[in-house]
């Protein structure tokens, strides 16, 4: 039992370490759109191979556990965590989506619009730690909370887009720029969904509920 | 930008604290029928009482498991639902054990057909080592005064075929009981059980000392054995509970803790004391 403590430990030390690279990517990717900076753009790019190598040591280190025969609330953990680092693998494929089409677009002068591209990135951050801290303080409820702000990112994506096609439609100049913005946009509303993803995760850890494609997050009873 | 080390986050190991679930078993779908009803149930061995008011009611034609540490008193349980009790002489009991709503213990009932309509099983294979092979079968029906050799014939067919034996020793019904192999000897035993035609299946860690072969075979016929039979097994294997087993009680000092559909027992117990235990992390 002693052994199989330590190995589950050494799968949480894993997960975690993952969470605060793909938190790091998606930080920093933001930041380099923001501050247009090359050299931290590719900081992003290059580091996403890290995050590649743990969901695979991640996937490793759960199977020899569950060859193990856990159960209850340790077959959840590992079950979990394996999602979870999927999740997380993705979560630095956008980041550096970002970061690739920062160096596209600072190839160029900013665009001329106002978009809340600063306010998207806010809140997806803002979830996917949201979520994360869920998962390490074991809290359901704040898991919930979650799904009413992805609402919020979907509207403000629709909107950014609806103002872009709207610039390229106006001038073709705009084209290139405002098909990066899109990409970039998209993929800060994919880091919101993976956040959810978690999310839901952590209800299933804690409460071995599953309340994926549920139409309300309800908690139970409700 | 909120950053934070590897190690800034804390252990996510604390179990859940979220509302109890009731303690129960749930059954969605259709209810099934109680075969065995227990109330109340106590048993005393001189002056140590091993079982405490333990109420339990085991679904019929399901397979009902029934786990915890040694000592906890799961044999114990498992012996009074066929009065196995009676021919230990320091045994006292206390409580109402009904089969399909008839009192076992009720005054006047006689054992030998309690045990009849509750066969058992045990952890080490016992054929009767002078009988053959067909003579272990129908030993039962025998003593029951089946002289018939036609219906014993086809019982003993029966019954091999029902313990999934009967294409391995079909062309040696004549050979000793002794000459199988350790897992043939337990479904040999599962046959002989099965030859008076129970109701109910007691097995106390039936495949404990087989090899992962055997056991599996055991399992299965196990598996196939719920579509006819009510089947309770003792095991100290959690992983052979979770694949067989319909519902899951987990008992602890003489008392049930927990009983429940399987599925939640294994991965979402209600008590704590059930979490420690299937996680090994009892004690």
């Amino acid at each position: 039992m002693q052994y199989f403590e330590q190995e589950l430990s050494e799968l949480k030390e894993q997960l975690l370490t993952m969470a605060s690279l793909a938190e790091a990517a998606v930080n920093q990717a933001v930041q380099a759109l923001h501050d247009r900076d090359d050299p931290l753009a590719r900081r992003v790019w290059e580091a996403d191979t890290g995050i590649d190598r743990l969901e695979v040591e991640i996937d490793e280190t759960a199977i020899t556990l569950l060859a193990k025969a856990p159960l209850a609330s340790d077959l959840r953990l590992i079950t979990v965590a394996m999602k979870i680092s999927h999740d997380l693998e993705r979560v630095g494929d956008e980041a550096t989506k970002i970061a690739k089409r920062t160096l596209e677009l600072n190839l160029e002068p900013p665009l001329k619009i106002s978009l809340d591209i600063p306010g998207l990135a806010r809140l997806a951050v803002d979830m996917l730690n949201g979520a994360l801290d869920a998962f390490v303080h074991h809290d359901p409820a704040g898991a919930r909370a979650l799904s009413e702000r992805d609402r919020e990112v979907d509207a403000l994506n629709r909107q950014i887009h609806d103002l872009l096609a709207h610039a390229m439609a106006a001038d073709p100049q705009n084209i290139s720029r405002g098909l990066n913005l899109m990409v970039i946009a998209k993929s800060l509303e994919r880091i919101a969904d993976h956040a959810v993803n978690i999310a839901e995760e952590v209800v299933y850890l804690c409460e071995a509920l599953d309340i994926r494609h549920a139409k309300h997050l309800a908690p139970p009873g409700a | 930008m909120n950053q934070r080390p590897p190690t800034g986050r804390a252990d996510p190991t604390a179990p859940a604290q979220g509302p109890a679930a009731p303690n129960g078993p749930e059954h969605p779908g259709p209810r099934l029928a109680t075969a065995v009803d227990v109330q109340g149930l106590s048993v005393w061995f001189g002056p140590q009482q091993v079982l405490r008011k333990v109420s339990l009611q085991i679904p019929a034609q399901a397979v009902t498991a029934i786990i915890g540490p040694s000592g906890c008193g799961k044999s114990t349980f498992l012996r009074s639902l066929n009065r196995m009790h009676d021919l230990v002489p320091s045994a006292r009991l206390e409580g109402r054990v009904a089969l399909f709503g008839q009192d076992l213990y009720a005054p006047g009932t006689d054992p030998t057909q309690v045990r009849r309509r509750v066969g058992m099983v045990f952890q080490k294979s016992n054929p009767f080592p002078t009988m053959t092979i067909a003579e272990n079968v129908t030993v039962g029906l025998r003593l029951n005064g089946l002289r018939r050799r036609d219906l014993l014939q086809e019982q003993l067919e029966a019954s091999l075929r029902m313990a999934a034996l009967w294409d391995e020793v079909k062309d040696r019904l004549h050979a000793p009981a002794v000459s199988l192999s350790g897992g043939q000897q337990q479904r040999l035993c599962i046959a002989r059980a099965l030859a008076v035609q129970p109701e109910v299946l007691l097995m106390d860690e039936p495949a404990s000392a087989l090899d992962p072969i055997a056991t599996s075979r055991i399992e299965d016929l196990i598996l196939e054995l719920k579509k006819d039979f009510t089947i309770v097994i003792v095991t100290h294997n959690m992983q052979q509970a979770a694949r067989m087993s319909d519902h899951t009680a987990f008992f602890y000092l003489g008392e049930l803790i927990e009983f429940d559909r399987t599925k939640k027992i294994f991965t979402n117990p209600s008590k704590k004391q059930t979490e420690d235990y299937v996680t090994g992390r009892f004690g």
